[in-house]
């Protein structure tokens, strides 16, 4: 006691944390002031001036934004084939490489999960983890030395008389660049998923008979589910979203790159009700994906 | 109720297996070692406080024989081996070196889905995304066994651990207890010809823990399957157990009736395990008894007398200072340094004596007596 009185600086300190002590709304509100502001302002903020500006229009003549309401271009987006054809082509895109990374990401899930020695576990994890600390961009410009004529695949292959999908107007070789570079974002989740399985129960189900198969099927799949959705939620909005990859790999076109291409015209208003549609499909898939518990698995 | 009652039953059905014959064995282990190594063994090791690196041997060369139909304890403090025993009988571990014969067939090398075993286990492992119904039809459905069979025998599975009503739960909404029963009935609607429980009782509060045992018990002799109940607790050893083996350091130290292990202790690790260690050895036994070699005295069997006390023919005494009291609400334990050294731990029925009576005895000098006949032989080990 006599320490606090000859210390009057630690004492008003130690009021203002009995203060904050019995106010729990404040030392709340200083603890989330800063973000919530951020996400305020920066985040929702931006998204709001998208979804003004998407009903909007642009002055055919004088290409300056009109600021008046018109639902013309959502009107265009889903009377013009060309944008229905792309959309479904981006969302079955989005599926086609959301089920190939669960694919190859489950094996090495389960593998780092229930198999490997705890040095193997962290080897692993740091190799599936490093792609990430590589810049995007050198990735998908790698992915265009390999895809290429005179690339590494094609290298490869010829020996056996093939020859690689290459860069042209197909999306076989943007699948396979998607699939690199968001399968560590699935093999996380499902990692996770998979070591927070006790082991007891894969020994029950093969206590009461189950082999391995069975285990598989009845016990391990239904409760990876959730760690799954969660992977694909990665897997799918990162997909649907990407511009740069499509540009660089196909000349086929994604919504991205409409998006893209509309900032160039440019006819913002016009791009900005296209941003639209990705930001619904993704919405709709995160409402399903928390119906599935996906997001107890994160 | 029913210590009594239990003890009594207990001792009924031992007769019944030792008339039994010949007695068919439902499990024999031929000399099983079990060695860990890699991350197993680390975690072995840092459990168990072994050294770190080298292989560790969990179990040790163990035979055992446990008869059809007996309610069989393994136990032992932890690290002793004893769920490595089980684990290796459910066929989760594989023996290092020995054999394993369920039934007379060996099955060392048989995967766990294809032995006749079932297992309760300690965490009870019930699948958390199906109702308690498909945890319990688990295995009759992946053994094909047809619908309304089905159903009829997890009905009746759940009448036996009183959970009717319960089929649409969902294991996260259950009680301990509940976990418990379901994990029971689980295992025992498939009729496996043994019943492997690993501290089934283990999360449970004493209350209910006590209500379990005599549950338990009850399905065992209603059931009649062969019930291999591994603990730590060796009350609940020796109140359900028709037969226990006391394990240590990957090694069996007695196996006998309750009564066996606990009256004629084989070992000094026995002796301390099961009961009280109450070891005079050395000096102490040459002054007190006369004799040499190590004996131990349950702390129940030893009265306290005034230091004049003069003992009868048949009865040891000895004289010392009450060092300790500890109030236990229906007995008091007094712990005794004897003046011939070493220390004896004893316990009184509090009949008459008050809280503040027994515990005003610290510091008093005392005479023990006890009778000869209570003075129990231990072996070294």
């Amino acid at each position: 006691m006599t320490s606090t009185d000859a210390r009057p600086t630690g004492n008003s300190m130690r009021r203002l944390a009995g203060w904050l002590d019995r106010h729990a709304r404040v030392r709340l509100a200083m603890l989330l002031a800063a973000p919530m502001g951020w996400l305020v302002v920066a985040y929702l903020g931006s998204l709001t001036l998208l979804f003004l500006n998407a009903f909007w229009s642009r002055d055919p003549f004088t290409g300056q934004v009109v600021r008046e309401f018109t639902p013309n271009n959502f009107v265009e987006i889903l009377t013009n084939p060309l944008y229905r054809t792309v959309t479904l082509r981006t969302v079955a895109m989005a599926v086609a490489v959301t089920l190939t990374c669960a694919v190859i990401a489950f094996p090495i899930a389960y593998y780092m999960a229930r198999v490997a020695s705890s040095r193997t576990k962290g080897l692993l994890a740091v190799a599936v983890v490093m792609p990430l600390w590589a810049s995007y961009l050198v990735k998908a410009y790698t992915w265009r030395l390999i895809l290429s004529n005179d690339g590494v695949l094609n290298w490869l292959l010829s020996p056996l008389g093939l020859r690689g999908p290459g860069l042209g107007d197909n999306v076989i070789g943007l699948w396979l660049v998607f699939t690199y570079l968001w399968l560590p974002y699935m093999i996380l989740p499902l990692y996770a998923g998979l070591e927070r399985i006790p082991g007891s129960l894969l020994e029950a189900s093969a206590d009461l008979g189950g082999r391995g198969l069975t285990t598989f099927r009845r016990v391990i799949f239904p409760l990876v589910v959730p760690a799954l959705v969660a992977g694909s939620i990665f897997t799918f909005s990162l997909t649907l979203g990407d511009y740069i990859a499509p540009s660089l790999v196909t000349t086929t076109q994604f919504i991205g790159n409409l998006i893209f291409l509309n900032f160039g015209v440019p006819d913002l208003p016009f791009a900005a009700a296209l941003s639209i549609v990705p930001l619904v499909i993704v919405v709709v898939y995160l409402l399903v994906a928390r119906r599935m518990g996906a997001f107890q698995a994160l | 109720m029913t210590i009594e009652g239990h003890t009594s039953t207990a001792s009924r059905t031992d007769e019944a297996i030792h008339s039994r014959a010949p007695a068919e064995l439902a499990v024999r282990l031929d000399g099983v070692t079990k060695h860990f190594g890699g991350d197993a063994g680390r975690r072995v090791a840092a459990a168990t406080g072994a050294a770190a690196g080298e292989a560790v041997v969990a179990v040790d060369g163990i035979d055992l024989e446990i008869r059809d139909g007996e309610f069989f304890s393994m136990l032992g403090p932890s690290g002793s081996g004893k769920t490595t025993t089980l684990r290796m009988i459910a066929g989760f571990e594989r023996p290092t070196t020995g054999r394993i014969l369920l039934h007379g067939q060996d099955v060392t090398t048989v995967p766990p889905f294809e032995r006749d075993v079932n297992t309760v286990f300690q965490d009870y492992a019930l699948f958390p995304h199906m109702t308690v119904e498909d945890n319990v039809a688990y295995g009759l459905m992946v053994r094909k066994v047809p619908k309304a069979e089905r159903a009829m025998r997890v009905r009746d599975a759940l009448a036996m651990v009183r959970l009717d009503g319960y089929e649409r739960r969902r294991p996260g909404h259950l009680s301990g207890g509940q976990r418990q029963r379901v994990a029971l009935a689980r295992a025992l609607v498939n009729r496996p010809r043994v019943l492997l429980l690993d501290e089934p009782l283990g999360a449970l509060d004493l209350k209910l823990r006590e209500e379990m045992q005599i549950e338990l018990k009850a399905i065992q002799q209603e059931v009649g399957i062969t019930f291999i109940y591994v603990t730590h607790d060796q009350q609940e050893a020796l109140t359900m157990s028709d037969r226990l083996a006391v394990f240590n350091r990957g090694r069996i130290e007695q196996v006998g009736t309750p009564a066996d292990v606990y009256e004629r202790p084989a070992t000094r690790f026995v002796a301390g395990f099961v009961g009280t260690s109450n070891l005079l050895t050395g000096d102490t036994v040459r002054t007190v008894l006369g004799t040499g070699g190590t004996f131990t005295v349950r702390p129940e069997k030893i009265r306290l007398a005034d230091p004049g006390f003069s003992h009868g023919p048949d009865e040891a005494s000895a004289t010392g200072t009450i060092r300790e009291v500890v109030y236990l609400g229906p007995d008091t334990r007094y712990i005794v340094a004897l003046d011939a050294g070493g220390e004896l731990v004893v316990t009184q029925q509090n009949l008459e004596t008050s809280s503040m009576e027994a515990l005003s005895a610290k510091g008093r000098l005392v005479r023990l007596v006890w009778k000869r006949q209570h003075n129990l032989p231990v072996g070294e080990g």
